[in-house]
């Protein structure tokens, strides 16, 4: 492989891999707080929504609806997104769905008692979550978001299909100016494990320090 | 925007062909990867470091990076060395293969939780190694384990579209067709997504309800 091809297309590809998980991790975290939240609220009709928006977007596969959103909506809504934001949108989605069950699973996980004693000392609902139960549930919450971290990531490669240029597209030009499939296809993939890596190693960290907020030491 | 039922219905015989296709994959994917898990995960517990270090990397390694660059990897890779599959094969391989490496982490668990004193027992009975693993520990283990195995069908499933990517005339690929062939890519790409709710959902809902009856 020659210095010209790592510069012009693998190098960017990672560039624009990193920007794609981060971008919709961020749309995923908003998501996922937002239904999550949503999904533990007191009228019933926003849980039945927050409930819909899970099972359908849990429901179907993250490429169909990348396709959907890249092939159906421009006709649709009468607009079209640029390739990489219809990646983001169908990825922020998609996960923030499976990250909504987290976020809900870690606030019910929290001990009744502390809802309790928040009503008790009559803070207002907002107080609760802010100070009561979203400190003590944050750090359930990591470990679970590390492995969701990882499947997005993971997920980003399917943004190939549609022609944005990735670090597995960028793999797919080599191959086919190369005609040496076994190299950059190693190569594609100790990148992706290099960054998974860096993931899972960033997010141990972060958990320690929410325990460590809450005097909870980890092993 | 004008939503046109003849292009559903012209669309249903390839969606046919799509549905039993992908149902194929989910079939057989699921078969190697749990046969192959319940391999990795013996492997794990193996006396000799120098199997578990190997394992422990390589499904690691294959749990951490896409499916979509390891079927590309097996689709122009495997030729190269001479091993000609066709497309299909290629795609029911790499997928059982990528998911093999989350059930081997799920059979990890579920032997891990069988009780300390079931290996006691087997060892006071003197059964053979054999007899301990088929007729104490797995019985024991598979039980826990079926809801989150059935977790895993489900992805399984949301992931199948992926094998269009090289060409296997699954639902999504079939949808890229006829879109292709008319014109119309909005009615067969929903049908197609409407499809995957429609077999997920029910899915997800037998697992839940596996859940209940099984774990205690």
């Amino acid at each position: 492989m020659t210095a010209g091809l790592w510069q012009h297309w693998v190098l960017p590809g990672i560039w624009i891999t990193l920007q794609l998980t981060v971008y919709s991790s961020a749309l995923a975290a908003v998501v996922a707080f937002g239904v999550g939240l949503a999904r533990t609220h007191r009228s019933r009709l926003v849980r039945f929504l927050a409930a819909a928006y899970t099972e359908i977007f849990r429901g179907t596969s993250a490429l169909v609806l990348m396709f959907w959103l890249f092939f159906v909506l421009p006709p649709l809504a009468g607009w079209q997104l640029v390739p990489m934001w219809a990646a983001v949108l169908a990825l922020g989605l998609s996960y923030g769905a499976y990250g909504a069950e987290i976020v809900r699973g870690a606030l019910n996980s929290v001990a009744p008692a502390q809802r309790e004693a928040g009503i008790a000392l009559s803070l207002t609902p907002w107080q609760r979550l802010r100070l009561v139960l979203l400190p003590q549930a944050v750090p359930e919450m990591i470990p679970p978001f590390c492995n969701l971290l990882v499947e997005l990531l993971k997920g980003t490669a399917l943004v190939s299909l549609l022609g944005v240029g990735d670090v597995s597209f960028a793999a797919y030009l080599v191959r086919l100016a190369t005609q040496d499939s076994a190299q950059i296809y190693s190569v594609t993939l100790v990148i992706y494990f290099v960054l998974a890596f860096a993931i899972t190693r960033g997010m141990k960290a972060l958990e320690r320090r929410t325990k460590a907020n809450l005097g909870v030491s980890t092993p | 925007m004008n939503w046109d039922w003849s292009a559903v219905w012209d669309f249903m015989p390839r969606f046919g062909d799509g549905v039993l296709t992908t149902l194929q994959i989910l079939a057989l994917g699921s078969l190697i990867s749990f046969s192959l898990g319940l391999v990795w995960a013996l492997a794990f517990r193996a006396p000799s470091r120098f199997v578990r270090w190997p394992v422990n990397l390589i499904t690691e390694f294959i749990r951490t990076t896409p499916l979509l660059v390891q079927l590309f990897f097996l689709f122009f890779v495997l030729p190269e060395w001479g091993v000609k599959f066709s497309a299909l094969t290629t795609g029911i391989l790499a997928i059982g293969l990528h998911y093999s490496t989350y059930t081997a982490q799920v059979y990890r668990a579920g032997i891990d939780a069988v009780p300390k004193g079931q290996w006691e027992a087997a060892t006071a009975l003197s059964l053979p190694a054999h007899r301990t693993w088929f007729a104490v520990i797995l019985p024991q283990a598979v039980r826990r384990i079926a809801p989150a195995l059935g977790n895993y069908v489900i992805s399984m499933l949301k992931d199948t579209p992926l094998l269009a990517g090289i060409s296997v005339l699954e639902m999504l690929q079939q949808s890229r067709l006829a879109g292709a062939s008319t014109f119309q890519y909005t009615e067969p790409l929903t049908v197609v997504g409407v499809a995957f709710i429609l077999i997920a959902y029910p899915a997800s809902l037998f697992v839940r309800s596996l859940e209940r009856r099984l774990v205690r």
